[in-house]
């Protein structure tokens, strides 16, 4: 049998069904007797609603019902809930208005819904949605963070002035200021990180069903999270009663972030499906994603850096303004503060740190998490803003950074931002990546790109980020409505197999194989014995989710909690069959053993034993052999790493290539290797994507402009290049495996590697910085904009 | 409504559709073979791919009542009868080329026709370009092309056993 232990590179179990066509999406779910949702959306970025003229719908063929917000309004439906609050520098709470899961009164972006159409198949939903006529009064917009924070500009809700949902800051401004006043130089630099659409490639559906009997509802939907949307959706919106509400999620194709949230048309085929008394389904065309799953990014930065006259760095401030679009989406803001500014003090020993974040509402689809969730926006501006600081000192990158390094030594490290970093070793990824990426032989490859007419740069990020969320204490006091442990029950079946019940959920990472392999390590035991099961609240006792990376570091140490509970159990039945002291009882590769004999029980014997209760202490054990544990995190975890980027410019065309792509990060430990690449890789290449090719753009009024793929560019195979990955690890010092998450590194190191890298290539031409994505066009014309005339012009 | 009849995975099917079926509506809804996905509007991502007659065709791009007499073959149907993976299938599998699976089937059709199409071989960047019409958001592409490499080998019959993946 091939390994398959801690750091084997074992093949996905997940594979077979998927490249079979087996596998089992929610747009695959058909209930019996179900009808076709198709959501009526809003045209306009903002505009009143004078009214809605149903009638014509209703009377189309095959059509069950129409329902508008006035509808869910008269049965106290509530609005989708956010959940967490921020509180302003005064200490008063952000500003939280309602958003209605059918608009009412106003529409507030491009896609807000304002009717959904029943019908008995898709195409009559979709021909009668076309019947229903709605007025509007159409209004001004104000789609972006300059035309939202302009005097005078449109208010997205009425009763909040300004647009400022809220006016937040960290840090020790006294402090900072006093270092900006002894600096020997200051580095400053204003940016953009771009607004984003997610994008996975399985849009959205959800299938509501309702048993008229039992009065229990079922959604089946497309999220990383079943119980969060079952609490959010129960308790808040339709007021259903945990028991009789159940969540699946089933196979999800993709999730990065935007899969996370509770959204209208979840509670809508639910509510639905108990007032047409049949099951309803919806299911997102690719349009309708663009224009209604929440976005990412979108922040506008002024950063500066003190230096002393070696380049320390001293004191860093900051002020960023965060677009939070039309409504608040469920942890959107928590993006720009607790999951940003607290991670601006990067892997560097800056002492004085100052942010200021203002989030603004504006007419356009919600902004929440996307891969990184604010990391990714952090470590942007600090690793540019770092570029630049070398610049002013004139001073190589790299040293600059070495400079600058928290030591190994200095860990626990607490920052001046709130986080207290456990473990990492800056020095070896770094030297770990420059030596993968041949830095030191770059000065030739440039040179022989030069001579074929390129322009060839370089570019590195020594980047930090913070995942494996969270501590539910801490994050109760930052503002969270929800705890964020994670659940494990395992279930050791009477013949000793494994069933293993996360509350954790996969979209493509893998969990299935990588849960397997590590509980199978753990119990001793080979992997086909070990199954895992996630995604449905019927069968699951709670849990968390799958976002920020923080499957296996809060879900995996669950596991092995529950796992440790399962041994513990076992070392006493095992003790009572071999009349030993329990105290005596050693577990080791699947067997219970008396320490320094030969005398052992096998797993499989004590699962039976504890199924069939003949011979068993059974006035101080109960039969069985099942545990749960809750895994409350004590501290974030901290992956960090080195990613180094090369492109080459074409200075026809614009056209930036990435050449070479290397990165060594810090995920803690490696249970699949394999996967861990992979992750790495899909991380990068959409870091790759930000940084070239993406952006989400809207008109100065609102409508937007790239709402198909058509117009919004995905990285395409033949814009990527190969991407190389390792690792250099430090281990968790508070999680029970030691590991830290490998999901969001690469989206949250390379753009600002790529970035550096092109404005490296581009450095004669007078820039030090350029916004992302830095396209053909912009490229171009930086490259052109110096440009002599020539005589024939 | 229109009646069409063709051969799917090898079976013949008869159904009636509307005029303005789409096969990938056909091949979902009528006939429940949810492999074939659907991740776009506008014939974008190729996540619908599925083989007409031995060529490769957005099934979301073409209605329902052209495929009439045509032999479809989908991701379904693509594993021999005994369950044997067809050696695309089995390099996404031991190349890791494959994580939420949602892209993979038309991206497993789209590259089994893109090898057949070229049998002398592609470069990594032959390969790179010959999936544009094809998006993946998880993998970054990268084991995508190790795997169209290896499969291309055991396609063009160079070599008996798929080569194995770097541990």
């Amino acid at each position: 049998m091939a390994f398959e232990g801690i750091g084997a590179s074992v093949k996905r179990r997940e594979d077979l069904r998927f490249l079979s066509g087996r596998g089992n999406y929610t747009d695959d779910i058909n209930r019996p007797g179900q009808l076709h949702a198709v959501l009526v959306r809003s045209p306009h970025p903002h505009a009143r609603i004078t009214g809605i003229d149903t009638a014509a719908a209703k009377a189309a063929p095959g059509v069950a019902a129409v329902f508008v917000g006035a509808d869910l309004a008269a049965e106290n439906i509530g609005g989708l809930p956010c959940g967490w609050q921020i509180h302003n520098k005064d200490g008063s709470p952000m500003a939280e208005p309602p958003h209605p899961v059918l608009a009412i009164g106003k529409v507030r972006h491009v896609g807000d819904p304002v009717a959904v159409v029943i019908a008995e198949t898709k195409a009559q939903a979709k021909d009668a949605a076309e019947l229903v006529s709605v007025s509007y009064d159409v209004l001004k917009g104000a789609p972006s963070l300059e035309a939202a924070l302009r005097p005078g500009a449109p208010l997205v809700h009425d009763e909040v002035g300004g647009n400022l949902c809220y006016d937040w800051h960290i840090g020790d401004k006294d402090a900072t200021d006093a270092a900006f006043a002894g600096a020997h130089k200051v580095a400053r630099l204003e940016l953009v990180n771009n607004r984003l659409i997610p994008n996975a490639m399985e849009p959205r559906a959800a299938v509501g069903e309702f048993d008229t009997m039992s009065g229990d509802y079922t959604l089946y939907t497309t999220s990383q999270n079943p119980h969060v949307i079952r609490l959010l959706m129960g308790a808040f919106v339709l007021h259903i009663p945990e028991h009789k509400l159940r969540v699946v999620a089933p196979d999800v194709g993709g999730g990065f972030g935007s899969k996370i949230y509770h959204y209208a048309e979840e509670a809508i085929v639910t509510w639905a499906s108990a007032k047409v008394k049949r099951p309803v389904k919806w299911t997102a065309d690719r349009t309708e994603s663009f224009m209604s799953d929440a976005h990412g990014r979108d922040h506008v930065t002024v950063a500066e850096m003190a230096m002393d006259a070696n380049g320390k760095f001293l004191g860093l401030r900051v002020h960023t303004h965060a677009n939070m679009g039309a409504y608040l989406s469920t942890f959107a803001p928590c993006v720009p503060t607790y999951l940003y500014a607290t991670l601006l003090a990067g892997t560097y020993t800056t002492p004085a740190i100052y942010a200021e974040v203002k989030a603004v509402f504006t007419h356009s689809v919600p902004v929440d998490a996307y891969r990184g969730a604010g990391r990714p926006e952090a470590s942007f501006l600090i690793e540019r803003l770092v570029d630049q600081c070398a610049i002013a000192m004139g001073m190589d990158r790299v040293e600059i950074r070495r400079r600058n390094f928290i030591p190994s030594s200095a860990f626990p490290y607490q920052t001046p931002v709130a986080l207290q970093y456990d473990s990492g070793d800056y020095v070896a990824t770094l030297e770990a990546c420059l030596k993968a990426s041949d830095w030191a032989g770059f000065e030739a490859r440039r040179a022989a790109a030069k001579a074929r007419g390129k322009l060839r740069g370089i570019g590195i990020s020594t980047y930090l980020e913070a995942c494996g969320i969270a501590p539910s204490a801490v994050v109760g006091s930052l503002g969270a409505r929800a705890g964020l442990y994670e659940v494990a029950n395992i279930r050791v079946n009477p013949t000793g197999s494994i069933t293993v019940f996360t509350g954790t959920h996969s979209h493509g990472q893998g969990h299935e194989t990588t849960f397997a392999q590590l509980m199978a390590a753990k119990f001793g035991v080979p992997m086909d014995q070990v199954d895992i099961v996630h995604g449905d609240t019927a069968r699951i006792p709670f849990g968390m989710g799958t976002y920020g990376s923080r499957s296996l570091a809060v879900g995996g140490s669950a596991m092995d909690r529950a796992a440790d509970k399962i041994i513990a159990k076992g070392k006493k039945i095992a003790a009572h069959l071999l009349e030993a002291d329990a105290a005596d009882i050693e577990f080791k590769d699947g067997k219970f053993q008396v320490a320094g004999t030969d005398r052992s029980k096998a797993l499989a014997e004590i699962s039976l034993t504890a199924y069939v209760p003949h011979n068993y202490p059974i006035e101080e054990l109960e039969p069985g052999l099942e545990e749960t544990a809750f895994y409350d995190p004590k501290n974030f975890t901290y992956p960090g790493g080195c990613h180094i980027c090369e492109v080459e410019i074409d200075p026809d065309t614009g056209v930036v290539s990435v050449v070479n792509f290397t990165a060594v990060d810090d995920v803690g430990r490696v249970i699949n290797p394999m996967i861990v690449e992979g992750q790495v890789q899909g991380g990068v290449a959409q870091g790759i994507g930000q940084a070239l090719l993406e952006t989400c753009v809207y008109d100065a009024d609102g409508q937007l402009l790239s709402g198909s793929m058509m117009d919004y560019t995905m990285p395409r195979a033949d814009n990527l290049p190969n991407i190389s990955v390792g690792t250099s690890v430090t281990l968790c010092t508070h999680n029970p495996l030691g590991v830290k998450g490998c999901g969001e590194v690469g989206a949250i190191g390379s753009p600002p590697a790529v970035i550096g890298a092109v404005v490296d290539a581009l450095k004669d031409h007078g820039i030090t910085h350029i916004d992302m994505p830095a396209t053909p066009q912009k490229v171009w014309g930086i490259i052109n904009a110096n440009r002599p005339r020539m005589a024939a012009e | 409504m229109p009646q069409v009849s063709l051969k799917v995975n090898g079976k013949p099917v008869t159904a009636e559709v509307e005029g303005r079926t789409l096969l990938v509506d056909l091949l979902r809804e009528t006939l429940r073979l949810t492999g074939t996905h659907v991740g776009c509007d506008t014939s974008q991502c190729g996540a619908c791919v599925v083989h007409i007659d031995g060529e490769s065709v957005k099934a979301c791009t073409i209605l329902a009542v052209q495929v009439q007499g045509s032999d479809v073959l989908t991701i379904e149907g693509l594993a021999a009868a005994d369950g044997t993976l067809h050696p695309m299938q089995e390099a996404f599998r031991e190349y890791h080329a494959l994580q939420c699976g949602f892209c993979t089937p038309g991206m497993v059709m789209s590259a089994i026709d893109l090898v057949k199409k070229n049998p002398k071989g592609l470069s990594e960047q032959e390969i790179r370009e010959g999936l544009e019409g094809n998006l993946c958001r998880c993998t970054g592409y990268h084991n995508i092309v190790k795997a169209i490499d290896a499969a291309q080998q055991v396609m063009h019959g160079k070599v008996k056993e798929l080569p194995r993946a770097a541990e």
